[in-house]
């Protein structure tokens, strides 16, 4: 039950969004949602979707995993829809019924605000979860802040921390499993009375949860001090981040598509008038 | 005889359906006479602790029936919680479940879910405390300043209290001390025989599975490799080794023996009958010290 949560997990590969430095996969998420939402025309965002299902492609991540997660999302998605339908108001009146109004202008932009937000998860979540592990994800995060520390901000320290966390989620998930199969074989019951109930049942989960949160957070200390971990002051890296020319041709390819997308936008105002 | 546990044709597969599918026990049928200690021995990942959730309905079968006490467990969920009481199961490193402000209160958690009240409770939690040799002013702790063992034995009874019929034991006594081992096994013997109760354990210290069981089953990968008395499995050595397994330190003092043509014997899977054989071997004088 707790292990099918795909959303935020990192599927190991060897494609060439895999092999991409995460530094730049970071920086281009950024370029990526901010194409998204320039594309004003239909045809540039016609030329946005395709450059999302070409990032499909290349991450070779089955379209399975990815239809798997959008699934939590499916009630913000199906919500926004309907807002759009039903409270936007244009010229071209389709449905005239008591007091429900429906435009073709709302649908129009239901599928638009539908799309993008697919792209926008979808295209995210393969450009840095699905495909970046959470210690080079955590790494790159460290790279890009560093200019911070000259103003003593403790960037280390946070990206440890994020490791750390990323790192004891699973660990987390199976104890719980775990204490949750102890708890029910003494006879606790979580699937049945009124909330109170329920939420009186989890108390036995909880405590032994955070109690052996609390003993590997300790013993996780022991062990980096016993590793002589310092902070990040004069530590080096196992793996050096360096940028190759694979980097630099993802850019191009990056900055391409947004002068296409800004080009289609101009192209379709100058047809339009 | 009334089987305390019955699987027929028990198949459990996880993941069915995904490329991640495993089938973590296949075809495994087997009967459990009431009132047996039966040992339940196989390396890491061989099914044991899917097996052991069969138990109480924590794991449903693929395919097959689990039946306990002569009741199909899944007949009817709505017997689920019956199913829990009559069958006590306790976890490895079982410290880790307890949560309650006094070691009192963690003990009674599982009868009250079971629905004791009052007296009753007091009288089962105060006997499950004592088979597991934990006295009056401990119960008034809390279970999180006590010491390891105690947390252990604390845990233990918390399962024992709800007088389960069939008790479950993976790992009892891992990581306790020579002694620790030895009053917690003792316990739970203690416990067996004043209740006349059946009882599972499973370990990986053969010496343990040689010494308190009446009958072994071995996993391996799935599978029933192996059933039997202790004398059976432990002298087949060979396929115990197969299996990923080994035999108790005696039983290999006695191969070497007969390997060097000392004695003819290598059955011999415990201090006592190693005893009693070289008693009789010297002459059947019984003056062994």
């Amino acid at each position: 039950m707790l292990s099918e949560i795909t959303l935020g997990q990192y599927f190991p590969g060897n494609s060439v969004i895999h092999r991409t430095d995460p530094r730049f996969k970071f920086v281009l998420t950024i370029f990526y949602l901010v194409l998204i939402f320039m594309a004003k025309s239909d045809v540039a965002f016609l030329f946005v979707l395709l450059f999302t299902a070409s990032i499909i492609l290349l991450s070779r991540i089955s379209l399975k995993l990815i239809l798997k997660g959008l699934k939590p999302l499916v009630f913000i998605i199906i919500f926004t829809a309907v807002i759009n339908i039903f409270w936007i108001s244009g010229e071209t009146l389709l449905v005239d019924f008591w007091i429900i109004k429906i435009y073709a202008e709302g649908i129009a932009s239901a599928v638009f605000l539908v799309l993008r937000l697919i792209c926008l998860i979808t295209g995210t979540s393969i450009l840095i979860s699905y495909t970046t592990s959470p210690v080079e994800l955590t790494d790159a995060m460290e790279r890009l802040f560093s200019p911070l520390k000259k103003l003593k901000v403790p960037v280390h320290d946070f990206s440890m921390m994020m490791t750390i966390a990323l790192r004891f989620i699973p660990t987390l998930i199976e104890e719980t499993d775990k204490i949750m199969s102890a708890q029910k074989a003494r006879g606790a019951d979580f699937e049945s009375g009124s909330i109170i109930r329920r939420v009186k049942a989890m108390i036995p989960i909880l405590i032994p949860l955070f109690v052996s949160a609390f003993r590997r957070a300790d013993d996780l200390a022991q062990a980096m001090e016993c590793r002589c971990y310092m902070g990040g002051e004069g530590r080096t890296r196992m793996k050096e981040m360096k940028a190759n020319p694979l980097d630099f041709i993802v850019t191009a390819v990056m900055v391409v598509a947004f002068a296409v997308v800004l080009l289609l936008n101009q192209l379709t105002i100058a047809f339009s008038i | 005889m009334m089987h305390a546990v019955e699987l027929q044709n028990v198949t459990v597969v996880y993941g069915s359906g995904t490329p991640l599918e495993k089938t973590a026990l296949k075809d495994i049928s087997l009967k459990i006479e009431e009132g047996s200690v039966v040992g339940l021995i196989g390396h890491t990942g061989s099914g044991k602790s899917t097996l052991v959730k069969l138990l109480n309905g924590l794991q449903k079968p693929f395919s097959g029936k689990v039946s306990i006490l002569s009741e199909d467990v899944w007949k009817d969920p709505k017997r689920m919680r019956w199913v829990r009481g009559k069958v006590g199961l306790v976890f490895q490193y079982p410290e880790y479940q307890l949560f309650e402000e006094t070691v009192y209160a963690d003990i009674a958690f599982g009868p009250k879910n079971m629905g004791f009240t009052g007296e009753e409770l007091d009288k089962t939690v105060r006997s499950a405390a004592k088979f597991c040799g934990l006295d009056d002013s401990v119960l008034l702790r809390s279970p999180f300043e006590i010491s390891g063992g105690q947390k252990r034995r604390a845990a233990i009874a918390g399962v024992i209290a709800m007088n389960p019929k069939v008790l479950v034991l993976d790992e009892p006594a891992a990581g306790l001390d020579p002694r620790g081992r030895t009053n917690i096994l003792d316990g739970l013997m203690e416990y067996k025989k004043q209740t006349g109760s059946t009882m599972i354990i499973v370990s990986h210290s053969m010496e343990d599975i040689a010494k308190y069981c009446d009958y072994i089953y071995v996993l391996k990968d799935g599978s029933l490799m192996m059933e039997g008395s202790a004398a059976t499995i432990f002298s087949n050595a060979e396929g115990l080794f197969e299996a990923g397994l080994d035999v108790p330190q005696i039983t290999k003092l006695f191969i070497e023996l007969k390997k060097r043509g000392l004695v003819e014997r290598t059955d011999i899977y415990t201090i006592n009958k190693a005893r009693q054989l070289m008693n009789s071997l010297l002459g059947g004088e019984s003056d062994a010290k």
